[in-house]
């Protein structure tokens, strides 16, 4: 099998997955739940995709780095599917009367609904 | 040596990304309201996608790598497509 370099990154590389799905799990309002699953898709994804260039690369003594790929479309597109949510979250809120932002003294920005003229 | 250390290392890494699957299905049927099952499918299938990428660790196949692609391509337009009906009603307009 591999040399020794490889196993470094293989055996730290699992924990922010496991911490950010029980933070997703433990955390109470939803705002607050959005954050925890970028634990897993940041530094979980991120050591996982080294440990596998690493394995691949010595495995096939040639560099291997076709994992960059994934890493790339994660973490490009893991915000925008969050920020779509929370707007989301924070239309379906202020529809039902119970805004997040109420209490808050800076200057509310609007919302713009998709019914508003 | 080194090959039981990786084996070792890779069992330990199916557990926990099993544990957490399991915490984020638990969280998809919990979820108070529906953006946080949506929320909640979005970190099972980014684990499912770790997962898969180690288990072609442990198979030494590149096939597993291109199943993880296709499943954060459709996992991502899946949760694009659950956000947009949670605000405005429908997908396409």
């Amino acid at each position: 099998m591999g040399r020794h370099s490889d196993f470094g990154t293989a055996r730290h590389r699992l924990e922010p997955g496991l911490i950010g799905s029980i933070g997703l799990l433990r955390f109470k309002t939803f705002y607050e739940r959005v954050h925890a699953p970028t634990l897993g898709t940041t530094m979980g994804l991120f050591t996982i995709l080294a440990a596998s260039m690493f394995y691949f690369s010595l495995a096939q003594t040639r560099p291997v780095v076709h994992e960059i790929l994934i890493g790339i479309f994660v973490t490009t597109t893991t915000p925008i599917t969050f920020m779509f949510l929370v707007q989301a979250t924070l239309y379906r809120d202020r529809f039902e009367g119970s805004d997040p932002l109420a209490g808050l003294s800076v200057e509310q920005p609007q919302v713009k609904t998709p019914h508003d003229p | 040596m080194s090959g039981q250390i990786l084996a070792i290392a890779l069992t330990i890494s199916k557990i926990f990304l099993t544990l957490a699957m399991a915490a984020a299905a638990s969280r998809i049927l919990r979820g108070p309201r529906a953006q946080d099952r949506v929320i909640g499918m979005d970190t099972l299938y980014v684990n499912a996608m770790l997962l898969l990428l180690v288990f072609g660790i442990g198979s030494g196949t590149t096939l597993y790598f291109e199943v993880a692609l296709a499943i954060g391509l459709l996992g991502f337009v899946a949760t694009v497509a659950m956000a947009k009906f949670l605000m405005r009603g429908e997908v396409i307009e």
